[in-house]
């Protein structure tokens, strides 16, 4: 896995840009991965970006958008809104978390 | 370690672009059933326009009093390796369809009413077959509430207009 920077930290990427260590994710760099996707992130993109980092690290596999809306109590919809167009891997994304590998 | 570079950032916006999908889903089975609701998520997931074309049997999957009780039957069906004389024996079908269940609820995978909810919730488009609904006395209050609208294949071909077509 490349050693990249972002926001002038040191960080470990695959060759998409998602972080491949659990560990190396801050809030700050979550900030600036929503800023590099267009997103500004409100308490309720928290809410779902704490519960994908919580899930991950229960469960060792990220949580589907089903879980999110049913164990997080964030409605689809919302999620739709809140990370536009592909909600799932934006998610993922920001949370410093793997793309989910779940079909639904 | 050596440099380091600026890291990537994913394309998120590009790959769904203008990709419209329409899947036409004509089985009343259990079985049946997910394929295309699996499909339809995994697109709209992507970002991609979705539509759902429910016709014939496929409306057992959005009529109100169906939709939460689809069956699996192994009668005929060589992929279950039973004898086929045994799958047709009083019962056999209730029970197929209570395991097949039960394997769906263990991956965590919705049942029908809640995948089509999901859907709807996600920004897919559920639609009603014409034909199918004069044929077999059927309104739109008798089917779910997230259907748009019943429609003739002539609409049908109008929106989906530039979609990739799936066929179930």
């Amino acid at each position: 896995m490349p050693l990249a920077t972002i926001a002038g930290t040191d960080v470990h990427v695959d060759n998409e840009g998602f972080l491949t260590d659990y560990e190396e994710w801050t809030e700050d760099l979550a900030r600036q991965l929503a800023a590099n996707i267009g997103i500004e992130l409100t308490d309720t993109h928290w809410k779902a970006l704490r519960f994908m980092r919580d899930d991950f690290k229960a469960k060792g596999e990220s949580p589907t958008l089903r879980r999110v809306t049913n164990e997080a109590g964030i409605p689809t919809k919302d999620l739709f809104t809140l990370f536009p167009k592909k909600p799932a891997k934006k998610m993922a994304y920001i949370a410093g978390v793997p793309k989910p590998r779940g079909c639904v | 370690m050596t440099a380091t570079m600026q890291a990537p950032v994913p394309v998120f916006e590009e790959e769904g672009n203008g990709r419209k999908l329409a899947i036409i889903c004509s089985k009343g089975s259990l079985d049946m059933a997910y394929p295309g609701l699996v499909l339809a998520n995994a697109a709209l997931a992507e970002g991609i326009e979705t539509h759902l074309f429910f016709t014939f049997w496929g409306f057992d999957m959005i009529n109100k009093k169906t939709m939460a009780h689809l069956k699996f039957t192994p009668v005929g069906n060589p992929a279950t390796h039973m004898p086929t004389l045994l799958m047709g024996l009083p019962g056999m079908t209730a029970f197929a369809t209570h395991m097949m269940k039960r394997q769906i609820e263990g991956i965590d995978i919705p049942e029908v009413p809640e995948f089509l909810q999901m859907i709807s919730d996600a920004g897919g488009h559920l639609w009603a077959c014409r034909m199918s609904a004069d044929m077999m006395h059927i309104e739109e209050s008798d089917l779910y509430d997230k259907v748009e609208g019943i429609i003739s294949a002539g609409d049908f071909m109008e929106l989906s207009q530039g979609a990739q077509i799936i066929f179930i």
